[in-house]
């Protein structure tokens, strides 16, 4: 296997250069990767921290499920209607490219400070995507599925689980990788600015209090946890598309 | 044509309703004031000028890091792409890359260069400059080979067929390369003023919205979508015409 042990020597050169950057600016502006590992042990022997990592959790596992189910509906219906598809296409293309960050004190006054406003912001980033790419890989379905279903005369929700989903799955995989990675990121982003738990709250009450060594284990850990599920996703993906 | 027009009679529709909802009281005017009042609240604050400074700091370091990321991104391609053993090494991170939510590291980057521009373009820069990376890589891959080729019966030199040929075959792929590059600026110098700064756009909303000033911060939230929507357009203008040029 020479392709992964290149990417092991490149994964090695960037723990060397922490370590260098480390041994450059001092210990109080930069933990060294051993200082953030066992720091992360320790933070992950206490109860209070698993608190925060599972408020985080639900709060993405809640938004997530609806980003998905709501953007796989949305996509398949602007998919198969072709006119409505192609009115609301530019208006999502146009909503996605926005920083979605300006208008979290709007979900924040419309929900109230606490994890439904998380959800909602996490849905905010991970809906508009999903049913995009979900919409597109019904128009670039083959033809013959489309007419074949209207031959068999398919009642809607049969067209929907038995033609659709299954032509479309490679696809929707794949959307569920960048959905995954954005809901993700709206969470984090909305605990940050505002909350009272979470991982993202800690890491913005770590700078507060200047505890470097927390927030790097934190960052470590939510590195790891996303780069994880994402080459597990990748690998699903390859098996779908080599069936 | 109709599309176009049914599109306009949607978003004006939305608009006109989220305005009525507000006038009836529906929406109360603590949640979200009427789209009506934030024109002219915009109209307000840029006419008194009152946040002009946060304006300029905000464009001006977005322009930064845009560019900042462009070049880095281009030059960093242009060398992985030289390299093929390096390539099949960075590879697969870069295919995780984007999974990682980037803007943990913002509190790093603030121990590091303190609270201020410095640590907000070195976030913007990384989360745009890999999206220009990856352009690049995919530019240089999809020029024809037949291209190269006739340079070679020119007997063009080395640094003639970069300019002359590899850099005009590849530019539509760069392109979007530099349309990433400008969303992800827009994107993590807002967003990271917003979560800590002393100024900025990002900063003034989320200031406004402690204090309750609600004029203030749809005003600015206004402001922010109209520039971004005009840029997108714009780019989206000179890509299409960019991908009509590549399929002549």
């Amino acid at each position: 296997m020479p392709r992964s042990a290149g990417t092991l020597i490149v994964l090695l050169a960037i723990i060397g250069l922490w370590q260098g950057l480390h041994l450059l600016v001092g210990a109080s502006s930069l933990a060294s990767p051993v200082q953030t590992v066992s720091k992360l042990a320790s933070l992950l022997a206490t109860g209070e921290f698993w608190l925060n990592i599972s408020e985080t959790m639900r709060a993405f596992v809640a938004a997530f499920a609806i980003s998905l189910f709501g953007g796989i509906a949305l996509g398949i219906v602007l998919g198969v209607r072709k006119l409505a598809g192609n009115v609301a296409e530019p208006i999502l293309t146009t909503l996605y490219s926005i920083p979605k960050v300006v208008l979290y004190p709007l979900v924040l006054l419309c929900f109230g400070l606490g994890i439904s406003a998380k959800i909602a912001f996490g849905v905010m980033h991970g809906l508009i995507p999903i049913t995009l790419f979900s919409m597109n890989a019904i128009r670039q379905m083959k033809p013959v599925y489309r007419r074949t279903s209207q031959v068999m005369r398919l009642t809607p929700s049969q067209n929907a689980f038995t033609v659709i989903m299954p032509a479309i799955l490679p696809e929707i995989i794949s959307c569920v990788r960048l959905g995954f990675s954005l809901t993700l990121l709206g969470v984090l982003i909305g605990e940050m600015f505002a909350s009272q738990r979470g991982l993202g709250f800690l890491l913005t009450s770590a700078i507060n209090i200047g505890q470097i060594d927390t927030i790097m284990a934190i960052a470590l850990l939510l590195t790891v946890f996303a780069v994880t599920c994402n080459i597990l996703m990748m690998r699903f993906d390859r098996r779908l598309t080599h069936r | 044509m109709s599309e176009k027009l049914l599109r306009v009679i949607v978003v004006v529709a939305m608009i006109l309703l989220v305005e009525l909802l507000c006038r009836v009281g529906v929406i109360p005017r603590m949640v979200m004031i009427a789209p009506s009042d934030m024109v002219v609240e915009l109209g307000k604050i840029l006419a008194s000028g009152q946040f002009s400074a946060d304006i300029r700091i905000t464009f001006t370091n977005i322009a930064i890091s845009t560019v900042l990321s462009i070049l880095v991104g281009f030059v960093a391609g242009v060398i992985i792409y030289s390299l093929p053993s390096l390539r099949d090494a960075i590879e697969p991170l870069l295919a995780s890359y984007y999974a990682v939510p980037t803007f943990v590291f913002y509190p790093i980057f603030i121990t590091l260069f303190g609270v201020g521009s410095a640590s907000i373009i070195a976030i913007a820069v990384l989360l745009a400059v890999v999206s220009m990376v990856t352009a690049t890589l995919n530019g240089l891959d999809r020029i024809p080979r037949v291209l190269r080729k006739t340079g070679q019966i020119y007997r063009m030199s080395r640094i003639k067929t970069a300019l002359l040929i590899e850099l005009p075959a590849a530019t539509p792929y760069l392109f979007t390369g530099v349309k990433l590059s400008v969303a992800y600026s827009f994107i993590g110098v807002i967003a990271s003023e917003f979560i800590l700064s002393g100024a900025g756009i990002g900063y003034a909303i989320a200031y406004a919205y402690n204090l309750f000033e609600n004029g203030h911060m749809y005003a600015l939230m206004l402001l922010v979508l109209i520039v971004v929507t005009v840029v997108n357009t714009l780019l989206n203008i000179v890509d299409r015409r960019l991908q009509m040029r590549r399929q002549r």
